[in-house]
């Protein structure tokens, strides 16, 4: 809690661009956090909502590689996540597409950098691009994880009212 | 009060045609007619979906007016600006989770170790 506290999340959605950018520091070398991010038992232990189980069914951290994970919620109901790896460069950059499978139309470009700040301290960049700055303002809206499942709960509550 | 708003705004954009929607009414407002000319569903569908995205407040029709125009409500901008904030301390709640994983490799085990590990575990 005392480094979260200090390492403060920093959003930016520019209001007319398909973009949202994320800034966060580490107390860790740039080698672990990139190591966080493509060892697939570490990544299913901070990438997934803490209420959903994740089950990585592909997972080749590679240039070229692909992906697919699932979550599953308290209610069983799987919501799976697909993408490529496009470039995988140690130790600090990961480009990745990324697509909600119960959004099929849906893409975004996710490029993740890590900065070596010194003192073993790490500043990660991600950035992600979609096609319309209207599926953008959906990703904020929804969570894309978390904020999709229960959106989706929230509409089925409000369709059979 | 605010967060049942929330909930229904989130309920509401959950649906692609209802954000596809908002994101119309964002340009300009709209008659029932005009938005529904691009879809293959019908005026009466679109009309559905207009009654959600009205009943979470999202959404205003005009009483007097013959065309009786779709506005989107300004206050939309004041929701966007919570969504962020939600969006953020999601993010934020994720990355104090890869905090204790770090930290966790920190104190387990050396660099080599931790390197090994990882070599078993792709190999497996």
């Amino acid at each position: 809690m005392t480094s979260a506290t200090r390492h403060e999340t920093r959003i930016e959605a520019v209001p007319d661009q398909p973009v949202v950018r994320i800034t966060r520091d580490f107390d860790a070398p740039v080698e672990r956090v990139f190591q966080a991010h493509v060892d697939p038992d570490l990544l299913t232990r901070w990438l997934g909502p803490r209420n959903l189980v994740m089950r990585v069914d592909r997972f080749e951290p590679v240039t070229g590689g692909a992906y697919r994970y699932t979550h599953t919620g308290p209610d069983g109901q799987e919501h799976a996540f697909f993408g490529s790896f496009h470039e995988v460069r140690a130790p600090g950059r990961i480009v990745q597409t990324f697509t909600y499978e119960g959004f099929p139309d849906g893409v975004s470009l996710d490029l993740l950098e890590l900065e070596d700040l010194g003192d073993g301290r790490t500043r990660l960049h991600a950035t992600s691009v979609v096609d319309s700055v209207e599926v953008r303002d959906m990703i904020i809206a929804s969570g894309m994880e978390s904020g999709v499942v229960q959106g989706y709960e929230k509409l089925d509550e409000l369709l059979s009212a | 009060m605010a967060g049942d708003r929330l909930s229904r705004a989130f309920a509401a954009l959950a649906d692609p045609t209802r954000r596809d929607l908002v994101g119309r009414l964002a340009v300009a407002d709209a008659t029932v007619n005009e938005l529904a000319a691009p879809y293959d569903i019908s005026v009466q569908a679109v009309s559905k979906h207009l009654k959600v995205l009205e009943d979470a407040g999202l959404v205003t029709r005009s009483r007097d007016a013959q065309r009786r125009p779709c506005h989107l409500q300004a206050d939309v901008l004041d929701l966007m600006t919570a969504w962020i904030e939600r969006y953020r301390r999601e993010t934020e709640e994720r990355y104090q989770r890869l905090d204790a994983v770090l930290a966790s490799l920190d104190s387990d085990s050396d660099p080599a170790a931790t390197e090994a590990a990882h070599e078993d575990g792709a190999a497996s």
